[in-house]
């Protein structure tokens, strides 16, 4: 088995751990190495080739692959090393790793760590649909990646189930190219997504939605024939005296997306069970000091600018941490907790005084106009106050706070309250 | 088919029929299985609880009982010989309330009846201590070590792999639409053309009605008992070493929670009384009764640890029983019938029986030289060697040999390339999705194909050499991308 050492390892070449590996190199780190399991650099990018990607960070208005074109011009440029077709299999809890690839098992022992190992869809044994298992039942993202990368459409009528960003960005694709769409269904009173997929991919071409709705059953013992439509009454059950079969070839999931922890698992790093990520201090440092964790592997984050900007900060606290910079995640480190109306938050975790700005993303837990957002101690001093006009849990919330004062192992807040008027 | 003459014809690659063809391919008669199916496997034989059965709990003095009780030992060697998984996990029966406690002595006597002597009292306490994730309320429970646990697929594949080395024809695809006897021969008509052979077996499981009234048998009707599942992943930790039974009721066995061989968990069946042999489906109703009957034997099962469902069809016979037959009027036909709850356990035992109901007919069976038999060194097989089973080093030098080893296509498995074009390139070897998943564990685990659904259908199509959207989930017309090619101006 061949053995690597170096400084900084990056497992997963996505915009995250390609940003992070930029951040490093641009603190001055220079034996950075990327790991990727696929042919390329680019992660989910490669395959979203709609435009919308870049407008924070570029101010732009980019497909995926130029996006993701231009970070990797940027790894080539400052001749990091990355290693594809290599996909990490072990990671133990003193950071080394173990990656397989065609040419053998190598040992990578790095001094830090960057997790970026972004997320995966959940699937149809996850969401439980009874029915039959034909063909024809695959998630949105997979059938994107057929359509735009090996050029094949899934099939001819399709019904979408979710409208997360995926499933209506296909909706739109499976349009433009000739299919039927014949429904999103959404068990949820309103869109998954981001509004403006909403607009762009559902309204603008007027596929019809099926707001509080679910499918109940999946008819077709080959392929796809039919699915079972059911409305949701006002106590969250399927309501079944008012289903409805709807016709179809091909039933797309798009119902969630689930980090990638496998190997935070292994090397017993904390999660949160909420973001299904690992549990982060205000470096993005997980409690395994060193080891640090950036873009979808953390949480799901909407858009990739966001991604880019953690993988960004997560590349240089780990040189910092190299420098000595950083302290190690701490055993007296306060807690941030989603209070009143907030699904999730991230850092959950804040180690020392933090001096400067200190970044909070943020979901609400529903929709909701005109609120409070407050930021408090335990014994609810308020310490950050904000008004929003609109929030949405579809659309992560970004909050910088200068200067705050953190008792150890005190408890902080965030709560999403009443409207203000 | 290139073949139409030949001594035997199998209809039926389930369990029953692969044993069967496995047990005749080491004698000198050419022997053709044929199945509608796009691989093995068969369909009960596929969807089921994967126990290999003590038989203390069947029917006493019937053939059943004298088959499952006798085939139980049979599995450590031929488990051994096919080089397929097996554990003796052994048995918890757990009694919850008074009425059950009445019922455990019966049990006990119905199992000595059976001469499965091997069965052991529980008091409450001990029944906690061997499996503490059982609910408080017990009262007593039954110890079973021989009841065990296998992979259902890799025993019919093992079976029918030998057997084609051995010589056997194997047609997939090939559903038999009817049999003429002319007093002498029998020619059977498929969707592949028309076989002439001496012998005709009938292991056709849910048809093995449909099958013996082509020759005017009309004494039995078969009916599907549906089973549903739950498979729990081994995410979920859960600290259950032993198949955990319920008291049996007079119907089914009742839903149990066992241990699988690849270290996830099952629960259920359920067991629905239906008519159309087509229901293979899952229910809501049915998902949700297993969840809320398991819970009563171990409160700790979350539905959120679930990955997938299945459903099988159990062949219900009615008259009902095992049925070995033959026919004085249609000397050369054998019916395998009613195999209904436990024909995976039964299955090398009713192979060996069907030889002697072949020999009573009068059929020579002459033991062959030079085959892959059990006289040859154990295993008489090589399985596919799994990646994820080794350690480090011998990983790396697989890669070494094998570069294709180095290529992770499923993770949840961590099933690499060079397993999946493997069982592709077995003969039989797998013509679908649904085949590679069932011999490599692609796409079985918790993504459920999220991740090796990218990879898995390109390897098929090029190593069966056909476009990408001829690639099926199952044979017939189940393909997975429906859509023509899209059209490049
Ligand atoms: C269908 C779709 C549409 C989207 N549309 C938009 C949009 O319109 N606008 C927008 O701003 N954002 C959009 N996004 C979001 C954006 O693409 C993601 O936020 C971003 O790609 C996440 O980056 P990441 O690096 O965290 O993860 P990924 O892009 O998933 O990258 C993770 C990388 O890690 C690799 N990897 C994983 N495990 C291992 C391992 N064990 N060993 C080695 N390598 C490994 C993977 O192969 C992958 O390359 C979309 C996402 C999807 C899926
Ligand atoms: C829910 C459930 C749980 C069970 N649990 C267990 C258990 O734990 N242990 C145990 O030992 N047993 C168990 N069983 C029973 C066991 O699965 C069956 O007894 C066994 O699989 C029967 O095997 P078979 O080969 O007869 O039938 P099958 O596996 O059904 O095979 C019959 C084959 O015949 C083919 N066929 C049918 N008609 C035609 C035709 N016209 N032309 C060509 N081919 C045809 C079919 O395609 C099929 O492949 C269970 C069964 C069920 C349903």
């Amino acid at each position: 088995m061949r053995k690597i050492e170096c400084e900084l390892a990056i497992a997963g070449g996505g915009p995250a751990g390609m940003a992070s590996a930029i951040g490093a190199a641009d603190m001055g780190l220079s034996d950075i190495i990327v790991i990727e399991r696929d042919d390329h650099l680019g992660g989910i990018l490669n395959q979203c080739i709609h435009n919308g990607f870049g407008l924070h960070f570029f101010n732009e208005d980019l497909t995926g692959p130029e996006y993701a074109e231009r970070f990797i011009s940027e790894i080539k440029r400052r001749f990091i090393k990355y290693l594809l077709r290599t996909m990490v299999i072990e990671l133990k809890d003193d950071k080394c790793l173990i990656a397989v690839s065609p040419n053998g098992l190598v040992e990578i022992k790095p001094r830090a760590l960057v997790l970026a190992m972004g997320c995966r869809e959940r699937t149809r044994g996850a969401t439980r649909i009874p029915g039959y298992r034909p063909a024809g039942v695959m998630t949105a993202g997979t059938a994107q990646r057929y359509i735009n990368i090996e050029g094949y459409l899934p099939g001819k009528e399709i019904i979408i189930l979710g409208s997360g960003d995926i499933g209506m960005i296909m909706a739109r694709r499976l349009h433009l190219e000739g299919c039927v769409v014949k429904g999103v269904v959404e068990i949820g009173n309103f869109a998954g997504g981001l509004t403006r997929n909403y607009v762009q991919c559902i309204e603008d071409y007027d596929i019809p939605l099926y707001l509080g709705h679910t499918i109940t059953n999946i008819l077709g013992e080959e392929r796809v024939e039919a699915v079972e439509i059911t409305p949701i009454n006002a106590d969250g059950i399927p309501d079944s005296s008012k289903k409805f079969i709807e016709t179809c070839d091909t039933l797309l999931l798009s119902v969630g997306l689930i980090p990638e922890n496998e190997l935070s698992r292994q090397a017993n790093i904390l999660l949160d069970p909420i973001t299904g990520g690992p549990l982060l201090d205000q470096y993005f440092q997980t409690s395994l000091s060193g080891v640090f964790a950036a873009g979808n592997v953390a949480q799901v984050f909407d858009l990739v600018d966001h991604v880019s900007d953690s993988g960004k900060k997560a590349g240089e606290n780990a040189a910092l941490y190299l420098r000595g910079e950083i302290p190690p995640w701490g055993k007296e480190t306060a807690s941030v907790i989603p209070g009143e109306g907030v699904r999730c938050v991230m850092p959950q975790k804040l180690t020392e005084n933090c001096q400067g700005k200190l970044n909070f993303y943020l979901r609400a837990s529903t929709h909701r106009r005109m609120v409070l957002l407050d930021f408090s101690a335990s014994d609810n001093r308020i310490i950050y106050s904000e008004k929003i006009n609109i929030v949405r849990p579809p659309e992560m919330i970004n909050i910088a706070i200068e200067n705050v004062d953190i008792t150890p192992s005190g408890k902080y807040y965030f709560t999403i309250k009443e409207e203000y008027l | 088919m290139n073949n139409n003459n030949t001594d035997v014809l199998i209809i039926g690659a389930g369990a029953i029929g692969m044993a069967v063809a496995y047990e005749l391919s080491r004698y000198e008669l050419s022997v053709t299985v044929v199945d509608r199916l796009n691989d093995v496997g068969g369909d009960a034989s596929r969807s089921n609880s994967a126990i290999i059965h003590t038989g203390f709990d069947a029917p006493p003095s019937t053939l059943e009982s004298s088959l499952v009780v006798h085939a139980n030992p049979m599995f450590d060697r031929l488990c051994r010989e096919l080089d397929i998984p097996f554990r003796r996990t052994g048995a918890v029966l757990v009694a919850v309330t008074e009425e059950e406690e009445e019922e455990i002595p019966e049990i006990l006597d119905k199992a000595h009846e059976n001469g499965v002597f091997d069965l052991y009292y529980l008091p409450a306490r001990k029944v906690r201590e061997m499996e503490p994730l059982i609910t408080p309320k017990v009262r007593c429970g039954l110890y079973i070590p021989r009841e065990s646990i296998i992979d259902p697929f890799l025993l019919v594949i093992a079976m029918a792999e030998i057997a084609v080395k051995n010589g056997v024809e194997f047609y997939r695809e090939c559903e038999v639409k009817n049999i003429v006897y002319n007093g002498r021969s029998f020619t059977t008509e498929t969707t592949k053309g028309k076989v002439k052979s001496k012998i005709v077996i009938n292991a056709a499981g849910l048809n093995t009605d449909k099958i013996s009234n082509f020759l005017g048998i009309d004494d039995f009707k078969v009916t599907p008992r549906r089973g549903q599942f739950h498979v729990i992943d081994r995410s979920a930790e859960l600290p259950i070493r032993h198949i955990i039974l319920p008291v049996p009721t007079k119907i089914s066995k009742g839903k149990l929670i066992t241990p699988t061989i690849h270290g996830n968990w099952l629960i259920g069946p359920t067991a629905e009384d239906l008519s159309d042999k087509s229901l293979s489906n899952t229910t809501r109703n049915g998902l949700d009764e297993i969840i809320s009957d398991v819970k009563k034997l171990i409160p700790a099962i979350d539905k959120n640890y679930v990955i997938t469902q299945y459903a099988g069809l159990r062949p219900v016979r009615e008259p009902g029983g095992y049925h070995i037959r033959t026919f004085k009027n249609i000397p050369g036909f054998i019916e395998l019938s009613g195999i209904r709850s436990t024909g995976i356990t039964s299955s090398p035992a009713v192979a060996v029986f069907t030889c002697r109901k072949l020999k009573e007919m009068g059929i020579p069976l002459k033991h062959r030289e030079a085959v892959c038999t059990v006289s040859t060194p154990l295993p008489i097989r090589k399985g596919i060697v799994m990646f994820r089973e080794l350690n480090n080093l011998e990983r790396a030098e697989l890669i070494e040999r094998d570069p294709l080893y180095g290529r992770i296509v499923c993770r949840c498995e961590t099933v690499t390339e060079s397993e999946v074009v493997q069982s592709i390139k077995r003969n039989p070897g797998a013509h679908d999705l649904d085949g590679i998943k069932r011999r490599v564990r692609a796409g079985l685990g918790r993504c459920q194909g999220g991740f090796c659904g990218m990879h898995i259908p390109k390897i098929l199509a090029r190593e069966l050499n056909i476009p990408l959207n001829r690639v099926t989930k199952k044979g017939g017309g189940s393909f997975f991308l429906n859509g023509e090619t899209k059209r490049f101006e």
